[in-house]
């Protein structure tokens, strides 16, 4: 494998990440259990979205078969999405999609602030412009983490559940193979076990603050990296394609 | 004969589209221009990745620059550095709060997960008593405030560092 090639597979996987999720929170839009918080959702979708862009954009130049921005979204099958297993998860009720969202938001912040330093230069830049946006993002999750946890007893139960429910999906976060092993080399890609214990902090402060306690099972599903994905996902997909699959070359 | 000087001035007259009292030069969103052999060679930088009205604005300075009869032009978007709303200008950040929008305050890191909420004074009153509604509002750059003293509800233009 070329420098080139894991430089398309790792950002290809993190304007996934970004999409899938983008889209999973803009299923919202109109549907947000309040007022502001259908507004928020959607603007870290739009968010997410942009970074996709910006993302998707960069592997595009580095494919070797040329696809633009476009086609990388719209037009690969299931298999060809390397996004973890988490973003593509349902929405569920608010709990589960902001419990989704604090993992992520955790993660993603660690990682950006780290790769806002990068060697390679273009990955740098849109590092550096995302945490920007990312760090709001991780403001708003934890807090309502915070608030759902240390809040009634309703609340607590249900997010307890979320987090019971989703943790296992968080372990994909820090997968790594070849890809990451030879652009950690290169010094172009933070390892995971650098943004892990930053992660971990983030997580463990927050449900601390959130009277929160992590699942005692110590289950890890992953498979979306390798493009195995879960049931979920396919329809996401259809909807998500069908504009472009129905007017092929459509542009807003 | 084109120059750099007028360039700008010509960008003084491309407001944004959903803050419509700034200008793109009171945004700080104009990166860099360049004139050469009467080549007009213009970087702008975008405000969030998802913004909607990046598009807008290119079209914009498009037809202002046809307007004023330049057909030779190059508009280039960099996102690095990226784009801080300590760009925006004095005059800017006054254009909005007459506009009833409360311009961006010094905040901390946002990644300071458990800092003491700031203050935004009221855009109408000024009265510092006021409430976060929503930390996102209209746009993505905005956050929804409403003022304690007045009652008036706001939007307040976020500090993004």
């Amino acid at each position: 494998m070329t420098t080139k090639e894991a430089l398309y597979n790792y950002t290809l996987r993190m304007g996934d990440d970004s999409l899938i999720l983008g889209q999973r929170l803009s299923e919202l839009c109109g549907h947000g259990p309040i007022l502001e918080e259908d507004i928020a959702l959607t603007n870290i979708s739009l968010d997410l979205i942009g970074q996709a862009t910006l993302l998707l954009d960069y592997a595009g130049e580095l494919d070797k078969d040329s696809r633009n921005k476009d086609q990388l979204a719209f037009l690969r099958i299931e298999k060809q999405y390397v996004n973890i297993l988490l973003v593509e998860q349902p929405n569920g009720h608010f709990g589960d999609t902001i419990l989704r969202q604090f993992l992520f938001d955790a993660y993603r912040t660690a990682l950006l602030e780290r790769l806002s330093t990068s060697k390679d230069k273009r990955l740098a830049g849109i590092a550096e412009k995302s945490l920007k946006e990312t760090k709001y993002h991780l403001k708003h999750s934890s807090e309502w983490v915070i608030r759902l946890g240390d809040g009634t007893e309703e609340s607590h139960l249900r997010i307890q559940n979320s987090l019971d429910k989703l943790f296992r999906y968080a372990h994909e976060l820090f997968y790594e193979n070849e890809v990451d092993n030879l652009l950690i080399k290169e010094g172009i890609v933070p390892s995971a076990q650098g943004i892990y214990p930053v992660w971990e902090k983030t997580v463990n402060d927050v449900l601390e603050a959130a009277t929160l306690s992590l699942p005692k099972n110590n289950w890890k599903f992953q498979g979306g990296r390798e493009g195995r994905h879960s049931e979920h996902m396919g329809y996401l997909l259809a909807d998500m394609q069908y504009m472009q699959r129905t007017y092929p070359n459509m542009e807003w | 004969m084109v120059n750099e000087k007028i360039i700008w001035a010509y960008l003084e007259d491309v407001y944004d589209p959903e803050v419509p009292v700034l200008s793109i030069i009171d945004l700080g969103i104009v990166r860099s221009v360049h004139v050469k052999n009467n080549h007009v060679n213009i970087t702008i930088t975008p405000t969030y990745t998802g913004c909607p009205a990046m598009q807008t604005i290119e079209q914009d300075i498009t037809v202002k620059l046809a307007a004023e009869g330049i057909s030779s032009y190059k508009i280039e978007t960099a996102i690095s550095p990226a784009w801080t709303t300590d760009w925006m200008s004095e005059s800017g950040k006054l254009k909005l709060k007459e506009y009833g929008i409360a311009p961006p305050q010094d905040e901390v890191d946002k990644s300071v997960l458990f800092s003491d909420p700031i203050v935004v004074p009221c855009p109408k009153c000024d009265a510092p008593n006021t409430r976060l509604v929503s930390q996102f509002g209209s746009t993505a750059c905005k956050a929804h405030y409403q003022c304690q003293e007045c009652r008036e509800p706001f939007d307040y233009f976020k500090c993004l560092r």
